[in-house]
């Protein structure tokens, strides 16, 4: 089990993006983050995957504190992480990345099963440089595509894996989480404002303002919501300049 | 052929024992093994050291290596090649280098290869340097290219160096007619106290014509690289250059690309780029259980490997 127990992230000008977030992400379920824009979600998920540094509390992977891990031994601990903005590379190609991710050799079954799994056709994809040439929802895919390889993860944590990504893929990508989640050997963690990954979700907390407001199982979070704000078409608050979210 | 010259045929032109089809071996000044084919024959040039390659028109799938191998400290070789590409030819030229020296005497390759190739034929000409040995010898070589294009024909060059040369300069020109098109790799890895320097010269002078030149390198430990590229459009033409290097430790890149558009119709581009590796780069092979220094060489690989 992943717990994350009061942690304080504050950014080099002072300013506190997380306040005392205590988080239990229960085993090979999905739990989905979701909340207003700057409320500190995506912060939450580096410091998940070690890209930044709490100045207080502790990650812990399976009972073990993990809080002064570096980025690869998390990776190593089992934490695999699909960036919201993904990474292009000169020269390494679709392959590359999944070969790395999964730490061996893959055949081209298997690259075409993990690229089917999230819309690619892998004839036109397999080779294809990781650069600018791709368009951003392409990008996305092959993205998630390599989260997925890397199949000694013990907990997966996806930032808005929906940026970015047409309607059509994103029926694969649906697809492609269900399956994970029905595997039951990962858990799932995704930062998403999307009502449709909201629905396939186990549970599901809310963060506002640096904090987690709502935590529990989807039917009381989304049931409790519902009651309570009826008349805003999005139920999961506003952001910093009080727009609703969706 | 010594022990160190058979290495460095394996590395530089997938020597493994023997060569199918034409070749010429050139091992320390000297001709090592020669073979031509039916197709493409291969002769001496008559004044000067080095090779006249003839390609028979409408010779197709056929691939002729000439590696070069220095192995001892204190040769400077200089060879001249000449290929001659008939009409409608479809062919692979392979001319690794490879200079080695294990005592305090420099050692060099001048390679100077000029190539002719007449209408509608194709060439992908391959060129790999390496410099290897522990002598405190300068590792040089100095390869000079000269291309002529005539019309419709089409000639890819990808050049490579892996690593090991202490110094370099790398000329290259082309001359295009009507409707041929170039294109050029270049891959360079520099370190220590290493020096490269690059020049392109492309003439775009036929209707039609197209050149693509492409260079990435990389500068580490205090080396130094010069980059160097002019395409003039001469005529209704596309030109391309790109420049990329990544900077590491205490490595220096200094890029001058340079287009001449002498024609109204001339569409010339250039792109150029120098920089460390984006530390996003770095931080994604992380993610995926990459060290930093894995991800690193991963990314320096697969950014020379084009």
């Amino acid at each position: 089990m992943l717990e994350i127990k009061d942690l304080c992230w504050s950014l080099e000008t002072g300013e506190e993006i997380l306040k005392d977030v205590s988080l239990k992400v229960p085993d090979g379920k999905l739990t989905v983050v979701t909340g207003p824009n700057g409320g500190g979600k995506t912060s939450l998920a580096k410091l998940i995957a070690g890209l930044e540094k709490p100045q207080k509390g502790s990650i812990c992977l399976d009972g073990e504190d993990i809080t002064g891990w570096d980025i690869t031994e998390r990776a190593q601990s089992g934490i695999a992480y699909a960036f919201q903005q993904p990474v292009r590379f000169k020269g390494l190609n679709v392959r590359d990345l999944l070969e790395l991710a999964a730490k061996r050799k893959l055949n081209e079954g298997e690259i075409c099963e993990l690229l089917g799994r999230v819309g690619l056709c892998a004839n036109e994809y397999i080779d294809r440089v990781v650069d600018a040439s791709l368009s951003g929802g392409e990008a996305k895919r092959i993205e998630i595509a390599t989260v997925l390889a890397k199949t000694d993860s013990k907990v997966i944590v996806f930032d808005e894996p929906e940026a970015g990504i047409d309607l059509w893929s994103f029926s694969s990508l649906i697809e492609a989480f269900e399956k994970l989640k029905s595997d039951g050997n990962r858990s799932l963690l995704i930062i998403s404002h999307q009502e449709r990954i909201l629905e396939i979700s186990d549970y599901i907390a809310v963060i506002a303002a640096g904090r987690v407001s709502k935590f529990g199982t989807r039917e009381e979070i989304l049931g409790g919501l519902m009651n309570e704000e009826k008349a805003v078409r999005c139920p999961l608050g506003k952001d910093k300049e009080g727009n609703p979210n969706g | 052929m010594d022990k160190t010259t058979e290495e460095l045929l394996g590395i530089v032109s997938d020597w493994s024992g023997k060569f199918n089809g034409a070749y010429n071996i050139r091992s320390n000044g000297q001709c090592a093994g020669r073979q031509s084919s039916e197709n493409i024959l291969i002769e001496n040039k008559e004044g000067a050291p080095g090779l006249v390659i003839k390609i028979k028109p409408g010779t197709k799938g056929e691939t002729v290596y000439i590696p070069a191998c220095v192995t001892k400290g204190g040769i400077d070789d200089l060879v001249y090649n000449d290929f001659y590409v008939g009409e409608g030819a479809d062919v692979i030229i392979v001319a690794g280098c490879g200079v080695h020296t294990d005592d305090g005497h420099d050692v060099r390759h001048n390679g100077i290869h000029r190539f002719i190739l007449d209408k509608g034929s194709k060439v992908l000409y391959k060129e790999k340097h390496i410099g290897t040995g522990a002598g405190g010898g300068a590792k040089r070589i100095d390869p000079v290219t000269e291309i002529i294009q005539g019309e419709d024909s089409y000639l890819e060059m990808d050049t490579i160096q892996i690593g090991g040369v202490d110094r370099t300069f790398r000329k290259t020109s082309g001359t295009l007619g009507k409707g041929a098109k170039l294109v050029i790799k270049e891959r360079i890895l520099t370190d220590k106290e290493q020096r490269a320097e690059t020049d392109f010269a492309v003439e775009l002078n036929g209707e039609g014509s197209a050149a693509d030149i492409v260079s990435r390198s990389v500068a580490r430990g205090n080396s130094y690289q010069e980059y160097h590229s002019k395409i003039s459009g001469n005529a209704k033409c596309k030109g391309h250059s790109e420049c990329d290097a990544i900077l590491a430790d205490n490595g220096k890149v200094n890029a001058a690309p340079e287009l001449f558009a002498g024609d109204l119709d001339a569409e010339l581009i250039h792109e150029a780029a120098i920089g460390k590796i984006a530390g996003e780069q770095i931080i994604k092979l992380r993610t995926l259980g990459l060290t930093e220094e894995e991800a690193e060489k991963k990314i320096i690989d697969g950014f020379l490997r084009g």
